[in-house]
């Protein structure tokens, strides 16, 4: 591209390819967001298509998906059943996986190769066979799938992350400042209460985080073991073809923002931690 | 699983706040591992049971009983050779791709982006949150027939209304390649990160050159960066049915799309569970083989 600015002015265009080839990595890491961003902004375009039943050609703009985001059939539906299983999972997933992560970081016990395997193996499973192998317990114990064994796949699969998120962080803390509440007289006890769980929250808190977008977001584990239950990305799926409703292009860009804004806060506060 | 070896160092040794044998550890331990044990070890081996299984004549549809009839495997596997191939080759492309995609964008984030670092760590992390099929249904709809690409193509001469990006291999394949590049990303900038810069300028102090530095010490540092990005992507996009049914055609079957079809629409079980259970072996015996390869077994 330097070289059609290269005839009229030859310096400006070997400057010009200089600064690219300096900035060779920067273009192409902008191409790579580029190439990130591109079904994000089309999911976020498409929110306020005018498009009746098919979302698939522009048709023009409204913002009538976005006041009324539950306008499209089961919509709604599938979201609140996705954000009451995120909900469920997450909690139960995070306290589980949190005392791993203590019993992991903070003793010695017999088994901890046993133990690390089987956080590891379920992060190293494809989904489809998390998902088959849960289906197939579940046929053989004649237990029809429905709302709580998609709670129950998605607290097994999140367990393993909270372990891991919630470990780095017990890792990377500075054993001194647990020393010195000892030093200062504060028992077990209180040394955990008032200096180790208050250090290890910002872990806990991504962990649940992790968990729930995980959980809002899975769709193979959950399609095999959900019976007729409905979620958003099953909805998605079903509706796939016969063009999605502009309503899910609403819901998905909204929890975009939502993510992305308390990401941003969670940046802002650990900042002004660092700073205090 | 990049971050996962700063947690894992702590077994050497007593430190301090590592108590003394006692019964609390179980006790923590004792509700989540009951969980995966219930929920993960148990369904794996009610999958292997499953797989062995056989439908007498005549029983109603979705009625096995066990025979242990091995022969299933054979059966499944020469039915569904080619989707299972398949997968697998699916799989590697779009892992050595998101590699040669995440690995620059990587790199840029740890030493070229100075104050913009958590930006633009965000910005990895962001398309994540809208959903995972949302994004791929856009992919659809902008690479689909009527979408923005395809017509704008048709404009130049080169192409002739035949012209069609979904329903290929190479529609599947980057559908793979694009969901799987955060987890190529993340724990590839973790290792960089952990790079002192100043071992860099040590290899150009001792006059290697730029391409020379980056193959002998750059590199080999970020190797469990890259161990675990490869492993994050491939595994996930081997089992992965999702793109190459709204990608795909029917040429492009991936063995998840077996397994589901199996399971749902021809409620065959037993092949459905063989299927299933020669993916997770398959992937197992190629992981172990990796990490050993590698030399980086600490990633557990």
């Amino acid at each position: 591209m330097t070289t059609l600015s290269a005839p009229p002015m030859p310096t400006l265009g070997h400057r010009a390819s200089r600064w690219v080839s300096r900035n060779l990595i920067r273009i192409y890491a902008g191409l790579a967001f580029i190439y990130l961003f591109i079904p994000v902004a089309y999911t976020f375009a498409f929110s306020f298509n005018d498009a009746g039943k098919s979302n698939l050609v522009w048709q023009g703009f409204t913002l009538d998906n976005w006041k009324n985001p539950c306008g499209a059939p089961q919509v709604c539906h599938a979201v609140s059943n996705s954000i009451q299983i995120g909900v469920l999972s997450t909690l139960i997933a995070t306290v589980l996986g949190t005392m791993i992560a203590f019993a992991l970081g903070r003793h010695k016990f017999r088994g901890r190769t046993t133990t690390n395997l089987l956080i590891f193996l379920p992060m190293a499973t494809p989904e489809v066979v998390l998902g088959a192998s849960l289906l197939a317990m579940f046929l053989n114990l004649r237990v029809n799938p429905g709302f709580w064994t998609i709670v129950i796949s998605h607290v097994m699969f999140c367990i393993s992350f909270v372990v891991v998120t919630v470990k780095a962080r017990i890792a990377s803390l500075d054993p001194r400042l647990e020393q010195a509440a000892m030093d200062l007289y504060a028992n077990e006890r209180d040394t955990f209460r008032y200096v180790t769980l208050p250090l290890v929250m910002p872990g806990i808190a991504g962990a649940a985080l992790l968990a729930f977008s995980l959980s809002f977001d899975d769709f193979i584990i959950t399609n095999f073991n959900s019976g007729i239950e409905s979620t958003f990305p099953k909805f998605v799926y079903v509706s796939a073809a016969r063009g999605i409703p502009a309503q899910a292009n609403v819901i998905g860009s909204a929890m975009f923002f939502i993510a992305l804004f308390i990401v941003i806060i969670g940046q802002v506060v650990s900042r002004q931690r660092k700073k205090s | 699983m990049a971050f996962l070896h700063g947690a894992t160092r702590n077994h050497s040794g007593p430190r301090s706040g590592i108590k003394s044998r006692s019964i609390t550890p179980y006790l923590l331990l004792a509700p989540g591992l009951i969980w995966l044990v219930t929920f993960f070890i148990i369904p794996i081996f009610s999958l292997a049971s499953t797989s062995t299984m056989v439908r007498p004549e005549g029983a109603q549809i979705g009625t096995y009983v066990q025979e242990l009839r091995f022969q299933n495997y054979v059966d499944a596997f020469t039915a569904n050779q080619e989707q299972y191939i398949r997968s697998f080759v699916y799989a590697g492309i779009a892992t050595i791709l998101a590699l040669a995609i995440a690995f620059p964008l990587a790199y840029m984030i740890a030493f070229k982006s100075g104050k913009y670092r958590n930006v633009l760590l965000v910005m990895v992390v962001a398309p994540f949150f809208t959903s995972f099929l949302l994004r791929t249904v856009a992919w659809t709809q902008i690479l689909g027939d009527e979408g923005p690409i395809v017509s704008t193509l048709k404009l130049l001469p080169f192409f002739d209304d035949s012209l069609r990006l979904t329903a290929t291999p190479i529609a599947v394949v980057s559908g793979l390649t694009y969901n799987f590049l955060p987890f190529m990303t993340l724990p590839l900038y973790a290792s960089l990160e952990r790079i002192d810069p100043r071992t860099l300028e040590a290899a150009g102090d001792l006059y290697a050159n730029g391409f020379t530095t980056f193959r002998k010490v750059t590199v080999p540092l970020a190797m469990p960066g890259v161990v675990a990005g490869t492993l994050l992507t491939f595994i996930p996009a081997a089992g992965d049915y999702v793109n190459a049914t709204l990608l795909g055609n029917p040429n492009t079957k991936m063995i998840g799309n077996v397994i589901e079809s199996r399971f749902f629409a021809v409620v065959d079980y037993p092949t459905a569970a063989a299927l299933s259970f020669t993916l997770m072996a398959t992937i197992l015996i190629l992981v172990t083989l990796y990490i050993r390869k590698s030399g980086t077994d600490e990633l557990v």
